[in-house]
């Protein structure tokens, strides 16, 4: 949520100032930040809904599990929404009525696919208390994966009912790309619900470092940009990327020190409740004491630092957040340059 | 079962094409093309039956073998299958430009191979290797990073892709990107599940396969001998007669091949390892038969008083109505494919006919069904105490036994002492 909000500004900035500076002088082929005048501008407006941003996800972290679970939800349905209009031509769409339906239908079923796995054992020890409601439950866990098939091959029929002649071809485009949306949308949420109901470390922590990574990118590029990284992004630069490494990979040893403090992150919950969590701290959140090296001490006050065994465990997700999640957002302009999809359709409100 | 499918529409398809020259040429103001009236069809109804006998024979044999020479069957179908699919839609005057391209194919090909045997077989692997120490610890330690070491491989592949983007063929290779998907998927959700049937017991494989070539094979001769009112658009020589012949005898052939199949413990064992053996076990619940009493209103001249029914040829008869009713749109989805992308057959594997995708359209969609309705609705019913201690010798470590072990004596401690 934090990534396309941080960025919606800064791409709003590339494009004014671009236009701005073509304006003024069109000899002069560089696009990157460090040249533009109305850089520092722009950066009050981004900071301002940052903070904003950052300001409601926190409410929803306090909040708890099922309420961040449901926020990715919404947030999955707006990104099908978007994905699916993508590629649709209205023209054609007229003369198949409810074929608009079946994607819908296809979304509806690999929600009650993904969240029905997920959450089932959840839901189970939520409805413990009731005995006709587990049962209940119980029955509909159980067959849970037929009723899913079910519903996907009553898809897959009424699809091969509907094929109109003249139209086969975008029919079966149409297909494919909604399968290739939903994999795409549902497999990153399915996976993150499934690690918010783990503790919600395992899900701020990654979302938190892919934030400052963008962020410290974004400076590093502002302030030092000067070698372009890769054709597709021509913005981003190689000593914004290496900037960002250091930081994220900083920042994510100490944030997990922070964060894992709290119960209310490290904490797994175990059904669908949303009251206070309680729980045995996993050995990974114990602090283990290293003394530190004489010469160290002599220079800095502290005698023994405490690290919490998550923490190298947390350098690995800043490595990964640092050197690989770029590579997509690189796929991602990749994509818009190849379907030739203008930026200002992606703009979130 | 692909093979005999594909042997089976492989005649029937080159007389389609035959005789509709045939027909044309006699009279072009005759538009009908139903099979019934053909001329040559008698002729090609031998070719087909020569055939069908030959590719029987050869399945019955690889049966016979065993489990590990099934899988091993189903893994070059794939591999065939996927070739042709990748070839398909690629263009080859845009591909010489992007040298290594096809690599990426076969790359991710190779992940999602490891990805999903390593799965299904991963602990029967485990369990293939128990005398081993070194090798144990070795086959332990990569089931469990399996995972991981696929998720690198395939972010391997994806930042691969990415740097080979090129400047004015960002559609294309997009376009061969999402096209990988989807083949993948195609091909490896169907012989994914297809696997897993197969080790929990040949019968769960052997039945959904059997029942799809009688399927064809009964709309084939009932469309043949009464074949009037044409079924769909897309395929003009499916029939409604066939349809509903076909359906009747995949069921009735459902319930009868159930109580054959069952009787053999080769076909209704599972297999807990990777070996070749003979295989011996108690068949479970569902594979006794049990006896009922003909009812009272059973016409007289019905030679037996009671039946022996086995409580799995009800579920052979839920296979079966799948099998007549939604695996034909299999073939529907397709022929569609083929009329919308403009493409005559998959491929050309077959000679004279087409790939073996063209074969195994309806299978994919019987084996996905066959798997979950075998997860839903027999390993329920096959519970008891046998069965739930294989499971738990087969699935978990020894460290996690040890803990359920523990773990469960303690509830069952607790529990006698709230009894007393």
């Amino acid at each position: 949520m934090q990534n396309s909000g941080s960025q919606t500004p800064r791409v709003r900035h590339r494009k004014r100032s671009s236009e701005g500076f073509q304006e003024a002088s069109k000899a002069n082929g560089s696009h990157l930040l460090v040249h533009d005048q109305n850089k520092y501008r722009s950066m009050l407006i981004r900071t301002y809904s940052t903070v904003w941003m950052i300001g409601g996800f926190a409410l929803v972290i306090y909040l708890g599990h099922l309420y961040i679970a449901a926020m990715i939800v919404v947030i999955q349905i707006f990104m099908a929404k978007e994905l699916f209009n993508l590629l649709r031509r209205s023209h054609e769409d007229r003369q198949l009525p409810g074929f608009r339906m079946l994607n819908w239908h296809f979304f509806f079923t690999a929600m009650l696919f993904v969240y029905g796995r997920i959450l089932s054992q959840q839901l189970v020890n939520t409805v413990t208390t009731d005995m006709v409601l587990y049962k209940l439950v119980s029955k509909l866990v159980k067959y849970h994966m037929i009723a899913c098939y079910a519903l996907y091959i009553a898809g897959f029929v009424w699809f091969i009912v509907t094929l109109k002649k003249k139209m086969y071809k975008y029919q079966f485009s149409q297909y494919a790309w909604t399968h290739m949306i939903l994999i795409v949308v549902f497999t990153q949420s399915a996976f993150t619900v499934a690690n918010i109901f783990e503790g919600i470390f395992w899900f701020l922590l990654p979302a938190t470092l892919i934030v400052i990574n963008d962020i410290a990118a974004y400076i590093f590029g502002f302030f030092f940009g000067r070698t372009p990284l890769i054709k597709l992004s021509p913005k981003k630069t190689w000593e914004g990327f290496i900037g960002a490494s250091f930081t994220t990979m900083i920042s994510a040893f100490l944030l997990a020190s922070i964060m894992g403090r709290f119960k209310w992150l490290t904490c797994p919950r175990k059904d669908l409740s949303t009251g206070w969590l309680q729980c045995d701290p996993d050995p990974f959140f114990r602090p283990e004491y290293y003394t530190l090296p004489r010469w160290f001490s002599q220079l800095f006050p502290w005698k023994e630092v405490a690290i919490m065994p998550v923490q190298w465990h947390a350098l690995c997700l800043g490595l990964f957040a640092s050197i690989i999640a770029p590579f997509g957002g690189f796929f991602a302009s990749g994509f818009k340059r190849a379907f030739k999809i203008k930026v200002c359709n992606l703009e979130q409100s | 079962m692909a093979m005999q499918n594909g042997s089976s529409q492989t005649p029937w398809v080159r007389h389609r094409r035959h005789s509709n020259e045939d027909v044309q040429e006699a009279s072009k103001a005759n538009e009908t093309h139903l099979l019934v009236n053909d001329q040559n069809k008698y002729r090609s109804m031998l070719v087909r039956a020569y055939s069908s006998v030959w590719m029987i024979g050869g399945f019955a044999l690889i049966i016979y073998m065993g489990h590990l020479y099934i899988t091993a069957m189903i893994v070059v179908i794939q591999i065939f299958m996927a070739r042709e699919l990748f070839n398909l839609l690629r263009r080859a005057h845009v591909d010489r430009c992007l040298p290594g391209f096809r690599m990426l194919n076969w790359h991710f090909f190779f992940t999602a191979m490891l990805f999903v045997y390593g799965r299904i077989l991963g602990q029967r692997l485990v369990n293939t290797v128990t005398s081993d120490k070194v090798l144990y610890q070795l086959v332990s330690k990569l089931i469990k990073y399996q995972m991981i070491a696929c998720y690198s491989l395939y972010t391997a592949g994806f930042v691969w892709f990415i740097l080979t983007l090129k400047k004015g063929m960002y559609k294309y290779q997009f376009g061969q990107y999402a096209w990988t998907h989807m083949i993948l998927i195609v091909v490896f959700t169907q012989s994914a599940f297809t696997v897993a049937n197969i080790f929990e017991g040949v019968f769960w494989f052997l039945l959904p396969a059997t029942l799809i070539v009688i399927n064809d094979i009964a709309a084939y001769f009932f469309g043949f001998f009464f074949g009037r009112t044409p079924l769909i658009k897309l395929s003009p020589k499916k029939t409604w007669e066939g349809f509903i012949g076909a359906s009747f005898t995949t069921m009735i052939s459902a319930f009868v091949l159930a109580n054959i199949m069952g009787r053999f413990q080769w076909l209704t064992c599972p297999r807990k390892d990777l070996s070749t053996s003979w295989l011996q076990c108690d068949p479970g619940p569902l594979f006794r038969p049990e006896y009922y009493t003909v009812p009272k209103w059973f016409p007289e001249w019905f030679p037996w008083k009671e039946m022996a029914i086995m409580p799995v040829q009800w579920h052979a008869l839920c296979l079966g109505l799948f099998a007549s009713i939604i695996a034909p749109f299999g073939g529907f989805f397709a022929s569609g494919f083929k009329r919308a992308f403009k493409i005559k057959d998959f491929g050309d594997s077959i000679p004279g006919h087409g790939g073996i995708t063209d074969r195994m359209d309806c299978q994919m969609v019987m084996a996905v069904f066959a798997y979950i309705y075998h997860q839903s609705f027999v390993v329920g019913q096959n519970l008891m105490v046998e069965t739930i201690l294989e499971q738990i010798l087969m699935n978990l470590t020894l460290d996690e036994q040890q803990t359920l072990y523990m773990k469960l004596g303690q509830i069952l401690n607790e529990r006698m002492t709230a009894q007393s």
